[in-house]
């Protein structure tokens, strides 16, 4: 079936069992993110340390198998990244999902899972939902350094 | 009613297959398929009668304006409304409440004044009424009791003694969960007690026997989409003593009686609301939607829809972990649901590959499905070329997707 490309092995994995899943108490970054077409919400919870580098990083809240995976494979990733670094990571998956990047450009390790997502477009910002977030949580930290 | 395989040719876009199934199209509260006989009456109304309406002393628009009015008309038969004058075409049911929310906003509703809403209003008939706070305009709501939709109509009176409402705004039809409201008995109720009213009959209208005379509502909108005609024509109508009062909503061309430099005058009703070149096409559209589905007749899309819905409810609930929303008995087509463990986003694209078309989110009723702790469902609904077989695919499907994401 089609959809044993999007529902891959580990993004069902994550989605029924999440890393990282609940608050952070000790974090110094957040954000939310919101998908209106379908009420998803997650949040994003991070720890960065005083060289910016990311400590710890955790999530919450409710949405479809997707966007779970997604944050939970996100957590994974980012964990002991400069925010350069996962910033970085935010500009790759955004590319490779809404397809401007070369198929070549694969994303590393764990993530790749969610490269099925690309022949789904209407599920994209089910995947970028926590990203977005990440993006948010690592700018709101710049500003408040300014 | 005819056995509804035999609707099925008159619908085009009902004979396509989707991922390699026959296309199953469940979506009907969001918007109906077209029959040939409007797609038709559109198409050959822009090849033989299209000119501007109500300016042109030539006889093509002699003849637009004609079929434009005849389109009027047509509406006010199928409505049982006492006079053309009293339909206002507006681009669909979201148009028709901001049309009235606005006019009223400024006449018939004064500072202090209150709207009485219902906890299961579509977002399309809760946000325009928001819009009025900043002009002092205050909202009151009756509460949805549970699940199932049941509201307690007696608390209208208790809410009206004490505080002042004008104007109670209701829906006919739940979208989400398929409640149908008793329309004529809460007009009567709300007639005695001196409130105005407004019926939101976007679910209701070709779905079922419509009538203004007997609900007894000073206002009602509807839309054409969701009954056969093409998207874009919609209607207000509101009663003629009442539309007098009411100032225009757009202003510039067609609905001005002089204009001057610095001040102008307004046409009458229904004219006066319509500024601008309308959706003359959409309103023949409209027309040939109503003619088809009086030739089906309403009565029996009514008890085809519900009795379908009623089939699916049923066979849904033997899916383990299945959550069914709405009444157990007299329900309206549509069938909302939720299966424990599974979103209902990845629950609809599993059912997609199967060739079975559902809405999943929150179905513009946001607060309501927040009072019982959703955030999205999927909604299965009905129209007149709707299947039993297409009933039996969806319960197989959603019990496949269970056992997929169960692992």
């Amino acid at each position: 079936m089609e959809l044993d490309e999007l529902y891959r092995e580990s993004i069902l994995d994550h989605a029924r069992h999440p890393r990282n899943f609940g608050a952070l108490e000790a974090c110094n970054r957040s954000a939310a993110a919101k998908n209106v077409s379908c009420g998803d919400a997650i949040q994003l919870f991070l720890r960065l340390s005083p060289a910016g580098r990311i400590e710890a990083v955790r999530f919450s809240g409710s949405g479809c198998a997707i966007s779970t995976a997604s944050a939970s494979l996100l957590t994974l990733a980012v964990q002991g990244k400069t925010a350069e670094e996962a910033e970085a990571l935010f500009a790759k998956i955004q590319r490779l999902l809404t397809g401007t990047s070369a198929p070549q450009d694969e994303l590393p390790g764990d993530l790749a899972a969610l490269a099925g997502v690309r022949r789904f477009p209407q599920r994209v910002g089910c995947a970028m939902l926590s990203w977005h977030a990440l993006e948010d949580a690592l700018r709101a930290g710049e500003k408040n350094s300014a | 009613m005819r056995p509804p395989e035999e609707f099925r040719s008159d619908f085009p876009a009902l004979s396509q297959a989707a991922h390699g199934h026959p296309l199953a199209y469940l979506d009907n509260a969001a918007t109906t398929q077209k029959p040939k006989a409007v797609l038709d009456a559109v198409r050959s109304f822009y090849e033989k009668d299209y000119a501007n309406v109500h300016r042109g002393l030539y006889d093509l628009s002699v003849r637009a304006t004609e079929a434009f009015e005849s389109a009027r008309r047509r509406v006010a038969d199928f409505l049982e409304a006492a006079s053309p004058e009293e339909i206002i075409f507006t681009r669909g049911t979201t148009e028709a409440i901001n049309l009235l929310a606005s006019s009223a906003g400024r006449s018939l509703l004064q500072h202090g004044d209150g709207v009485l809403l219902t906890e299961m209003e579509h977002h399309a008939n809760l946000v325009p009424w928001q819009m009025l706070r900043t002009s002092g305009i205050r909202l009151y709501f009756l509460p949805v009791d549970d699940e199932q939709g049941t509201i307690d109509w007696n608390r209208v009176e208790e809410i009206a003694k004490k505080h002042r409402i004008r104007l109670l705004a209701f829906t006919h039809v739940s979208n989400s969960l398929g409640k149908v409201n008793p329309a004529a008995e809460i007009c009567s109720r709300a007639r005695s007690l001196g409130l105005l009213t407004l019926v939101d009959a976007a679910q209701s209208a070709g779905h079922q026997h419509l009538s203004v005379r007997e609900i007894g509502c000073d206002f009602l909108a509807f839309s054409g989409h969701k009954m056969c005609a093409p998207t874009g024509i919609g209607v207000l109508y509101g009663r003629q003593e009442l539309l007098d009062l009411l100032p225009p909503y757009q202003t510039g061309g067609e609905m001005i009686a002089e204009v001057q430099l610095d001040q102008s005058s307004w046409k009458s009703a229904p004219h006066r609301f319509e500024a601008g070149t309308p959706n003359i096409g959409g309103a023949i559209g409209l027309h040939a939607a109503i003619d088809y589905l009086q030739t089906v007749g309403l009565d029996a899309v009514e008890k085809h829809t519900a009795s379908l819905a009623s089939y699916a409810a049923s066979g849904l609930a033997s899916i383990p972990g299945i959550r069914i929303l709405g009444p157990r008995d007299h329900r309206a087509g549509i069938v909302s649901f939720v299966l424990d463990k599974v979103h209902a986003h990845d629950l609809v694209a599993f059912l997609d590959q199967e060739g079975l078309a559902l809405r999943a989110g929150d179905h513009c009723n946001q607060p309501l499905l927040r009072k019982f702790g959703l955030a999205a469902t999927a909604r299965a609904s009905f129209y007149l070329y709707s299947l039993r077989e297409e009933v039996d695919r969806l319960i197989e499907a959603v019990e496949k997707t269970r056992r997929y994401f169960a692992g």
